[in-house]
């Protein structure tokens, strides 16, 4: 007898997603007017095409590609959105939080959206939502590897802009 | 390519303010637009697949 039985996967499950849909739309779009819009049509594709997930399946990582791979669709798309908006020059050369062990979380946000898009979205998947190497880069589309060095890179950078490369 | 790593306990406080910016959105409460999105969806059955209620 099956004492472990799972209720099979129901698209209003989607919704339960909602709020880490949006955290992670923001990490990819840095506001949140573009990140509901991803979350929308996201949301809209995953509900359309429900009968393609496969049931027992991680429907997080099936609903965070969907959202992923719209944001990246859409910017080739629009061809206007690139990772260079915002100044890295100055944030670069002066460290933004303060050299105790507290990181101010603005400063902290601030420097985090100076990274390129695929580090934040892979901090993001691992460091921020808990997703295992595999999932996200399951996720991403790439090799464990490969999110490994974009997670490495992105702190190393981080630690940079915060002042806290020095040990 | 070599990669150098931050301090243990930078990573550390690194990967707490990610989750702490991640916890902080999570929080949020969600716009209307995505309640009348839902009530859409729930409404169209065109993609009801047998055995698929919601």
């Amino acid at each position: 007898m099956n004492s472990q039985f799972h209720p099979p996967t129901t698209r209003d499950q989607i919704v339960s997603l909602l709020p880490e849909m949006r955290a992670f739309a923001m990490s990819l779009t840095r506001n949140h007017a573009s990140a509901d819009d991803l979350v929308q049509d996201a949301v809209v594709k995953a509900w359309k095409n429900f009968h393609q997930f496969q049931d027992g399946g991680n429907l997080r990582a099936w609903v965070f590609t969907i959202l992923r791979n719209t944001y990246y669709s859409d910017l080739r798309k629009k061809r206007r959105e690139t990772d260079h908006l915002i100044d890295t020059e100055a944030s670069a050369r002066q460290p933004v939080g303060p050299s105790d062990q507290i990181i101010d979380v603005m400063d902290f946000e601030k420097a985090f959206q100076t990274l390129p898009v695929e580090q934040r979205e892979a901090l993001t998947l691992v460091a921020a939502s808990g997703m295992t190497y595999e999932d996200a880069a399951q996720t991403c589309g790439v090799a464990i590897g490969t999110i490994k060095s974009r997670i490495n890179r992105g702190r190393q950078r981080l630690a940079e802009l915060l002042g806290k490369d020095q040990g | 390519m070599s990669e150098n790593n931050p301090p243990r306990d930078v990573e550390r406080d690194i990967d707490e303010n990610l989750r702490r910016v991640y916890q902080r959105r999570l929080r949020e409460e969600l716009p209307d637009r995505f309640d009348d999105l839902l009530r859409r969806l729930r409404e169209s059955r065109e993609d009801q697949t047998p055995g698929d209620e919601a």
